[in-house]
């Protein structure tokens, strides 16, 4: 089986003449929604008569969603509602990417709309001016999908010169990096950075800091385009939080919070407060930061490769081996942020940013 | 090999050339529509002056006999221009130039759906009403070896399922072709209105409308024919064909949604039910028109799974897409909008489903056959 897709052979000069056809006054949106799997991602196109200026000059539309898992055939339609715009780095100005909350025929949300009840939350908790920074891990790889650039039927050298390598021994599908970053950069993404990481062919890219729910946004269409540029590559990406067993590192969404009492003066003792509240309900949390209640995490989760074991909750200053690191630079500083790192690479961030608002600033028990 | 021979050919060397300025002349593509109902053949002439209107279009002719549309011994048969487009492939002054076709005695060619279509769509009873069409174009990418593009060569992908406006290589086969259409044909002037993956891998699916009358035919084909172009550049090939690849595949279809100033207004669901209640009472004509072999096609895709409905039976339901008809939610909602008649093949000939559509909601033609009338 071939490295790359079929279709990334086919010829880009020729691409190009066609993309750089002028295109009158219309433009063209791409409407992009996540399934029913709460993990895949969809899209599809469509024409406007003049480039919209802000999210409210956008329609809603709808889609069939007897074939993305999210209704039945015989009452099939649901709605995409728009909630933020992007300019487009595939198709280029005037045209855009529009992420949309998916809702049923009815008007509720959809089973895998979770942004509806995160901006409930966000809403609630405003004059605290929660920042988050995600550190989203993937790998990449071939057709066939085994990791990109893995000798077929074997390993590369044992971990250890990749992580913020340079050079083609240490460093696999650099091109793509180097595109993603750009084209979310034009997209309007807030990508603050991007490093190779410890297994060979898997990489991290950030997104922050954004206040509130703008981070679960952005998170996501970077991954968006992370697909959609791998699909140009013709390679894979994936956010699997396990994808090789062994003694290979796993991919987390590493968690970064703070609010405006933790980074001013003495902010620690909020940091610390907010690290004692999370230790009360480290199992409901491990259940929302994967799609799969924690069974994702639970391959990932082992206390071995910087990881703590999903079983307990602990947190240190600079410890990689915690659920909750605070940085050294924090600990020494007094103040700053927190790193929750238990979260897994394909873990739905609306959840993730939920769920840590809830329990570190919102009154009340469990199940409010 | 998946691609032809010519994708490997040069593109630069060929941009080389086609940037060459070119004076006052114009390069004209004559396009028509073949002897089969689905094919489309075209030659170029050189004009001496950019036409700005379909006016300044001369009549011309071709071999017949080399299209299936005539004899050796008697084979002119005459190209008239009905549409201009600009032309996405030699861009600006040069332009697209649909035909219809005629016999050696003026008379329509039998693949001319379009002079009887027109005639029917200029009538009062149906200009009035300014029906408004949109056609939901599906179609399959094949490697030159007629297997489906991006398929592992003698295999299948995985089941349907991820494939449906998905995103990465693994889902997504043959996007460029489809984006390089898409600017295509918003150059040329076509009234492309969106595109998706669709839910068969290397299926894909493009939105025409909307668009009123006769004009839907016209820019459905020169879509079709902006889509061979693109692929024959990229070294693979489109099919239409409803029925692609048996067992448990999605077909091919053109939904055809359709509307009138009544349906459209106010209260115009009353107006939609009754269109749906005239066509429950002529299905067998409708599917007759909706393939350009009076229904075999159809027969092949029109199973009553992988979202269509049985050819057998006429049914109706909102949001339900394994009815013939379908009414979008948001339609039963308004209680106004348009209907979506889910029954046309993708190789369908527009000009003939467009056409049935009128005649059986506006001009309440019934029974099997369709009314001559006297203009």
């Amino acid at each position: 089986m071939e490295s790359v897709s079929a279709c990334s052979k086919l010829n880009k000069t020729l691409r190009q003449h066609y993309l750089n056809l002028p295109q009158g006054g219309k433009c063209q949106v791409t409407y992009i929604w996540i399934d029913g799997s709460g993990e895949g991602l969809r899209n599809k196109t469509r024409t406007l008569d003049e480039e919209p200026k802000s999210i409210a000059d956008i329609p809603e539309w709808n889609f069939d969603g007897s074939s993305t898992d999210q209704s039945k055939g015989s009452d099939s339609d649901m709605y995409l509602v728009p909630v933020q715009m992007f300019r487009d780095p595939f198709i280029l100005d005037p045209n855009k990417l529009v992420l949309c909350e998916v809702l049923k025929y009815n008007r509720e949300p959809a089973e895998t709309n979770r942004r509806i009840s995160c901006n409930k939350v966000m809403e609630a908790t405003k004059e605290h001016c929660v920042w988050f920074g995600m550190e989203q891990e993937y790998c990449l790889l071939s057709m066939d999908r085994y990791p990109y650039r893995w000798p077929k039927g074997g390993f590369p050298r044992p971990q250890g010169p990749y992580y913020c390598a340079v050079g083609a021994d240490c460093v696999y599908g650099r091109d793509i990096v180097e595109c993603h970053y750009k084209a979310c950069l034009y997209a309007g993404i807030k990508i603050c950075g991007t490093n190779a990481e410890v297994m060979p062919g898997q990489w991290e890219f950030q997104v922050g800091p954004c206040e509130g729910i703008d981070v679960a946004d952005h998170l996501w269409v970077a991954r968006f385009i992370l697909h959609r540029v791998c699909e140009d590559f013709g390679l894979l990406a994936t956010m699997d939080p396990k994808p090789m067993e062994g003694n290979w590192n796993g991919s987390g969404c590493h968690t970064n919070v703070s609010t405006k009492q933790m980074r001013e003066e003495g902010g620690l003792r909020y940091i610390e407060q907010a690290i004692e509240k999370l230790s009360q309900r480290h199992q409901e949390h491990i259940r929302v930061y994967d799609p799969r209640g924690g069974e994702d995490n639970k391959r990932r989760l082992t206390g071995l490769h910087e990881t703590a074991n999903i079983k307990d909750f602990s947190h240190g200053v600079a410890n990689r081996g915690a659920s909750i690191r605070i940085p050294r630079q924090v600990g020494q500083d007094g103040r700053g942020y927190f790193e929750d790192r238990r979260p897994a690479a394909n873990c739905d961030p609306y959840s993730v940013a939920e769920a840590i608002v809830r329990t570190c600033l919102l009154e009340g028990e469990d199940g409010e | 090999m998946a691609t032809s021979a010519s994708a490997v050919l040069s593109k630069t060397v060929k941009k080389q050339f086609l940037d060459l300025p070119q004076g006052d002349k114009v390069q004209a593509m004559y396009i028509w529509i073949d002897g089969s109902g689905e094919g489309l053949r075209c030659k170029t002439r050189t004009l001496n002056s950019e036409p700005k209107t379909i006016d300044e279009l001369p009549e011309w002719n071709f071999d017949g006999s080399s299209t299936h549309q005539s004899e050796g011994s008697n084979s002119d048969m005459y190209l008239i221009p009905v549409a201009m487009f600009r032309d996405p492939f030699r861009q600006d002054p040069n332009k697209l130039v649909l035909c219809e076709v005629f016999k050696y005695n003026r008379k329509p060619a039998e693949t001319n759906l379009r002079h009887i279509c027109s005639k029917v769509m200029s009538m009062s009873e149906v200009a009035d009403k300014q029906p408004w069409f949109g056609m939901e174009q599906e179609y399959t990418l094949l490697g030159t070896d007629g297997h489906p593009f991006g398929w592992p060569s003698n295999g299948f992908p995985g089941p349907q399922g991820p494939y449906y406006c998905g995103v990465g290589a693994d889902k997504a086969y043959g996007r460029d072709i489809v984006e390089a259409h898409y600017r295509a044909c918003l150059y040329a002037g076509v009234d492309i209105c969106g595109t998706n993956a669709e839910v068969m891998p290397a299926q894909w699916e493009f939105q025409v409308g909307p668009t009123e009358g006769v004009n839907m035919g016209d820019h459905l084909w020169a879509a079709r024919f902006i889509l061979h172009r693109v692929c024959e550049d990229f070294g693979v090939v489109v099919s239409f064909d409803p029925k692609p690849i048996t067992g448990n595949w999605n077909g091919a279809g053109c939904h055809t949604n359709f509307s009138t100033n009544d349906m459209r207004a106010e209260g115009g669901l009353k107006a939609i039910e009754d269109a749906i209640e005239r066509l429950s009472k002529r299905h067998t004509y409708h599917i007759r028109t909706y393939d350009p072999n009076g229904g075999l096609d159809n027969a092949r895709r029109l199973t009553g799974h992988h979202e269509t409905s049985s050819i057998h039976e006429f049914s109706a339901g909102v949001a339900n897409r394994g009815a013939s008809i379908r009414i979008p939610r948001a339609v039963g909602q308004e209680k106004k909008g348009y209907f979506e008649d889910r029954r046309p093949s993708a190789n369908c000939d527009p000009y003939a489903v467009t056409e049935s559509l009128v005649r059986t909601c506006l001009l309440k033609e019934e029974g099997d056959a369709p009314t001559v009338y006297s203009k």
